[in-house]
């Protein structure tokens, strides 16, 4: 029988959450790699049991970790691995060096620090990977401080693909609260070369020639606290989300507003509509109903929680502009949590599963569309991702 | 033989327990000492130094003898008491959080 394997990253460790199609009864197992930051876990939908997962510390900085059976074991791989006398590798996967090649043509060393003043680029983490649709081992990696990294050999190493952060822009790029943050990443399931991505605070960005090149696709976008509000690149894109039958339609959680854009970006139009407040982070759409879209509202961007005590999604059938709060099983009291930018997923099985945490802890899950909500696990640490795998 | 003392966060991502034992060439320095480890455990590189640039990372302290080793130049020579085994290398993490 299929099912559904959520991988949950946390601020003290990885937890995987499995059940079958019914998705009622869940075996937690975790925490992997306790004590550490655990950014993004993430499967391959070119082979389920390939999962990544982006470790990391502030004393001990950047770890990949690299599963090949579905979570159970987990390796570094990199180069000049050697083993323990029990055998366990222990290869080097935390080389993230920017490119400052003369190849890249004209290599950034600044961005805009929070004063306005120019500020070199310092690795610090990895936030998000994506694998490729195709390929196990192929993986795009999006890292603080903002520039996107690729592995064709999964994950042994790691080069940067420089033209995002050399295609001009990049000293107008300045941190959001988070940090400058390279935090989104989708892969057009029908055009290889098509890549978007998303930076706080940057923008969005697309490549159509499998990430040689890049342009700004912020037109549209409305940010009222920078020097020129429709300003090319500057606005505080939290996450975009694509159906993949669609993949020129893309939803987007900004800063403040929600957003939607029908040509791939070139342009964008608000689609907040009834929502009780337009600020949030996460945004996702139906497996199977493209104009299905779910956001959480945050109160706003100084009280990052739910507004008035009630953990509430928003679902929207027409694809923006009207919005029903989804509360069946969610606590609608004295609740203050917050659902992070990576926190929400859906899974592919019928009717579609909804997946969040919150950064009290809970990963809370919708069998049927967002209809009604069960939480898997309430006293996790704080929920930094939520992915789902559909098995089959 | 060189004895390191890691912190336990290190332990776990290098798969030992209790004290690693190294054997190093030459002079015992901060950079002998560390590239062994590195040498013998690749997992460990970035970790307690940066790539690149192979300085110390900031929340990492390094002690021997009763003493705050984490300013000494790379190449200068750690304390004899290191080199000959009599007392550990000990990478610690500052408090900076939880």
């Amino acid at each position: 029988m299929s099912g559904a394997r959520v991988l949950v990253g946390t601020r003290k460790g990885a937890f995987v959450l499995t059940a079958d199609g019914k998705r009622e009864r869940w075996q937690v197992s975790g925490p992997h790699f306790a004590g550490w930051e655990i950014y993004h876990v993430k499967g391959s939908p070119a082979d389920p049991d390939r999962l990544y997962a982006s470790q990391s510390s502030g004393w001990f900085g950047q770890v990949i970790q690299r599963s090949c059976d579905g979570g159970k074991t987990w390796e570094t791989p990199g180069g000049g691995v050697t083993k323990t006398p029990d055998g366990m590798p222990t290869g080097e996967s935390n080389r993230f060096v920017y490119d400052a090649s003369p190849e890249t043509g004209k290599p950034l060393t600044t961005h805009q620090w929070y004063d306005g003043t120019q500020h070199p680029w310092e690795f610090k983490r990895v936030w998000h990977l994506e694998p490729s649709l195709a390929d196990p081992d192929t993986v795009y990696a999006g890292v603080e401080d903002a520039g996107l990294f690729r592995t064709s050999d999964g994950a042994t190493t790691w080069r940067e693909l420089a033209g995002l952060r050399g295609h001009g822009t990049g000293p107008k790029w300045q941190p959001g609260a988070g940090g400058m943050c390279l935090h989104t990443i989708l892969l057009d399931p029908s055009n290889s070369a098509r890549i978007y991505v998303a930076i706080s605070a940057a923008g969005a960005f697309r490549s159509d020639d499998g990430g040689k090149t890049w342009k700004p696709i912020n037109r549209g976008l409305r940010s009222q606290y920078i020097p020129d509000p429709n300003a090319e690149v500057g606005h505080c894109v939290h996450r975009i989300a694509m159906h993949r039958s669609r993949p020129n339609v893309l939803f987007m959680q900004k800063h403040w507003d929600v957003m939607r854009s029908d040509d791939a970006g070139d342009s964008w139009r608000e689609i907040s509509g009834d929502l009780p407040t337009d600020f949030g982070f996460v945004i996702d759409v139906h497996a199977h109903e493209p104009e299905t879209v779910y956001v959480v509202p945050i109160k706003n961007d100084s009280e990052h929680f739910v507004p008035d005590g009630k953990l509430r999604v928003y679902r929207s059938r027409t694809g923006g502009n009207e919005w029903e709060a989804l509360t069946k099983g969610l606590p609608q009291s004295d609740c203050y949590v917050n659902v992070l930018r990576d926190a929400m997923a859906v899974d592919a099985l019928e009717p579609c599963g909804v997946y969040f945490g919150t950064t009290g802890g809970q990963v809370y899950a919708s069998a049927n569309g967002g209809d009604s909500w069960a939480p898997i696990v309430r006293d996790l640490p704080a929920v930094l991702s939520v992915e789902v795998q559909t098995l089959p | 033989m060189i004895r390191v003392v890691l912190p336990p966060h290190l332990r776990t991502l290098a798969h030992v327990k209790g004290e690693v034992m190294l054997d190093v060439d030459g002079h015992v320095t901060l950079r002998s000492v560390l590239d062994a480890l590195e040498a013998r455990y690749p997992v460990l590189r970035g970790t307690i130094r940066e790539h690149v640039t192979e300085r110390r990372r900031p929340f990492l302290r390094f002690f021997a003898c009763e003493r705050d080793l984490s300013h000494e130049l790379p190449d200068a020579p750690l304390p004899e008491a290191v080199a000959s085994g009599a007392e550990p290398f000990i990478v610690l993490g500052a408090i900076a959080g939880g």
